[in-house]
């Protein structure tokens, strides 16, 4: 038999007709069409130069496509978490739902992929340069590397658990998912480096960012799971549903931690350190930023999901992705606060008449890549329901 | 591993251990550790051991890792902001005429006198040439580097991705976006343009009437730089000590 008549078979095997009704095919076009058209308006900064395409300066060199970028790589740091965990040590019961958490896990990296690389001046440079002259000090080349490494090992992971190589999924899935936190580390360290950024500088950082992904992940996988099975209008089998409830376990206690770590990380500022830092934690507590923080960060970010979560007692899975969703927006106006906080107050304050803040309001093409990089997400979840879809259905013998 | 099958062993408890394990033990933490501790000292720029030295700004004497170190002694107090080192340096330089390209700028500040006049304060400013520069540690492909023959942080430009972290690293902001090159410009204290052509002084310190702009070679006792800054009563600063980057561009009012 040719590879291509065995590998027809493999997705015949794996494919799930439900999926490919008239309307979830409309959904999937949807989807598409946002992705060219939103990346599209990121490709054409490569035409008209990204200084008019968005909207960063000099003293603002990152914006929302940055926070777009590091939303996703965090959640997708958090679904792959999970997945080799249930693959590995076996005994969680996000077991059943892993091969899911693993595609997801892809997709959401796609997303960041997709933004970084329209965000980027000249990523042709990179391609080279990454490799024929690299920096072992730099958290940037470290993160790059250890992203791409990371997806590598999860192609090959996910071809694993689709043509029944278990062994070789679970021996790749560890490495992938040790290049996935090393990644995200140095993601943290991108910032937490950065003494000139007193915002951002420190050692809190780098583990912020790894609760963060727990958190997300742990949020997207109870969100796509849900979806997942009502898209199909089916309902979930009692170990799935295990599943999903121990997900939402994983999503409630991490946002407890995760709400201590963000009260601290913003107590520090008024207590000592220099007024960069201080004036930069005033844009989220009562400057530019703080509707941002207060409304969505705190308010649809945690409260309200741990309200939900509390009123569903863990048990009720559509409220709980709900919650899920909350949280995943919050995240991700996290991330943009995060990043824009950082460099908001001027290095020369004091001098040249300058504000106590910058006012960066991200450019329609930044918007419309960001939409972009949403619609490589949900495009990758339909595909992979309607291509895989009986691969994430697994039994419950797993 | 079979897990299953570790967790059915008898546990041997930690006093029969024979002290062989235990070596072995604390040679696998003393290995561990040392990959740390690697890892930390890679993360760490390659002049590190160019220590501050009067109130930790002045490099302290015969611990310059270069073979020349070029550093400048700006002489605040005597800047009117005549804007002739900026117009210098666009046209020697061939910086962009746009608002937020520059490599060198004047900062402005108003005060008040004892007299109870109105008083500015103009501080000119450019890159710092840091001995440990944030810019390049950060640099994912080497772009941007220390020069080792000049002390000098230079641009590699056909290496520059576009990432923009050396500009969120500089605590000076004195890195910019040049759309010319499509890659990220910065002073280098006229180098390619001047210095190695036999010139002396950079652009914008021979166009300053003033003499605010004092450059120099660190390592020529004879010179300014060195006299100003070995001179004991005279207080010397940088701007941003605390971000711990080491500037080699030093401020003095005299």
């Amino acid at each position: 038999m040719s590879i291509q008549s065995e590998l027809a078979n493999i997705l015949t095997a794996s494919a799930d007709p439900r999926m490919a009704t008239p309307g979830k095919n409309k959904a999937l076009f949807i989807f598409l069409a946002i992705v060219v058209i939103g990346l599209g308006f990121g490709v054409s900064a490569f035409v008209v130069g990204h200084h008019n395409a968005y909207n960063n300066t000099r003293e603002m060199p990152w914006g929302i496509l940055i926070a777009t970028y590091a939303f996703w790589a965090i959640t997708s740091t958090g679904l792959c978490i999970y997945a080799a965990m249930s693959h590995v040590l076996g005994g969680t019961r996000m077991g059943i739902v892993s091969n899911r958490m693993v595609w997801m896990s892809i997709m959401t990296i796609m997303g960041a992929f997709a933004t970084i690389g329209v965000e980027i001046a000249s990523p042709h440079r990179m391609l080279l340069y990454n490799v024929l002259s690299p920096n072992p000090t730099s958290n940037i080349w470290w993160m790059g590397t250890l992203y791409g490494l990371a997806v590598g090992c999860m192609l090959v992971e996910f071809f694993g658990i689709i043509t029944g190589l278990a062994r070789l999924a679970i021996i790749i899935g560890v490495f992938g998912a040790l290049a996935e936190v090393g990644a995200n580390s140095c993601l943290g360290g991108v910032f937490a480096t950065l003494a000139g950024r007193p915002y951002w500088y420190g050692g809190q950082l780098p583990i912020y960012f790894l609760t963060s992904a727990f958190l997300s992940g742990a949020a997207a996988a109870v969100f796509f799971n849900h979806m997942a099975y009502k898209l199909r209008g089916e309902e979930m089998s009692e170990a799935v549903r295990r599943a999903v409830k121990s997900a939402g376990k994983a999503m409630t206690l991490v946002l407890i931690l995760y709400m201590v770590a963000t009260f601290w990380r913003l107590l520090s500022y008024y207590v000592g350190g220099t007024d960069l830092g201080r004036t930069a934690a005033g844009a989220l507590i009562h400057g530019p930023l703080a509707v941002n923080f207060w409304v969505v960060e705190v308010g649809v970010g945690m409260l309200i999901p741990l309200i939900l979560i509390i009123l569903a007692r863990g048990e009720n899975i559509p409220t709980m992705s709900f919650a899920g969703v909350l949280i995943l927006i919050g995240q991700f106006v996290a991330r943009y606060d995060l990043v824009v906080a950082g460099q908001l107050v001027p290095h020369n304050i004091g001098w040249d008449n300058v504000p106590t803040y910058f006012s960066y309001i991200p450019s329609f093409s930044e918007f419309a890549v960001v939409a972009g990089s949403i619609g490589v997400v949900g495009m990758g979840f339909l595909l992979g329901e309607r291509f895989f879809g009986k691969v994430f259905d697994q039994k419950e013998h797993h | 591993m079979d897990i299953k099958k570790l967790s059915k062993k008898k546990n041997e408890g930690v006093t029969s251990l024979p002290s062989e394990e235990r070596r072995k033990f604390l040679k696998m933490g003393f290995a561990v550790t040392g990959v740390f501790l690697g890892g930390s000292v890679l993360s760490l720029t390659s002049v590190q051991e160019a220590q501050g030295q009067r109130a930790d700004v002045v490099p302290t004497e015969g611990q310059y890792p270069f073979e020349k170190h070029y550093a400048m002694v700006i002489r605040q107090d005597r800047c009117v902001d005549c804007e002739r080192c900026l117009v210098a340096c666009r046209e020697t330089n061939h910086v962009p005429n746009h608002h937020d390209t520059w490599r060198t700028t004047i900062q402005e500040k108003l005060t008040i006198s004892k007299e109870g006049f109105k008083e500015a304060i103009f501080r000119p400013v450019l890159c710092n040439q840091c001995n440990r520069p944030p810019c390049v540690r950060v640099c994912p492909t080497r772009a941007t580097y220390k020069d080792k023959k000049t002390g000098i942080v230079m641009m590699d430009y056909k290496k520059c991705i576009g990432c923009k972290t050396c500009m969120s690293a500089c605590p000076y902001n004195a890195r910019y976006f040049n759309h010319d090159r499509y890659a990220v410009d910065k002073c280098n204290f006229c180098y390619d343009t001047r210095i190695s052509k036999g010139e002396t002084e950079t652009a914008c310190s021979a166009a300053c009437p003033a003499q605010v702009r004092i450059f120099g070679d660190l390592l020529d006792k004879s010179g300014k730089v060195y006299g100003y800054l070995h001179t004991p009563d005279k207080t010397i600063w940088v701007l941003r000590p605390e971000t711990g980057a080491l500037p080699n561009v030093f401020y003095t009012n005299f």
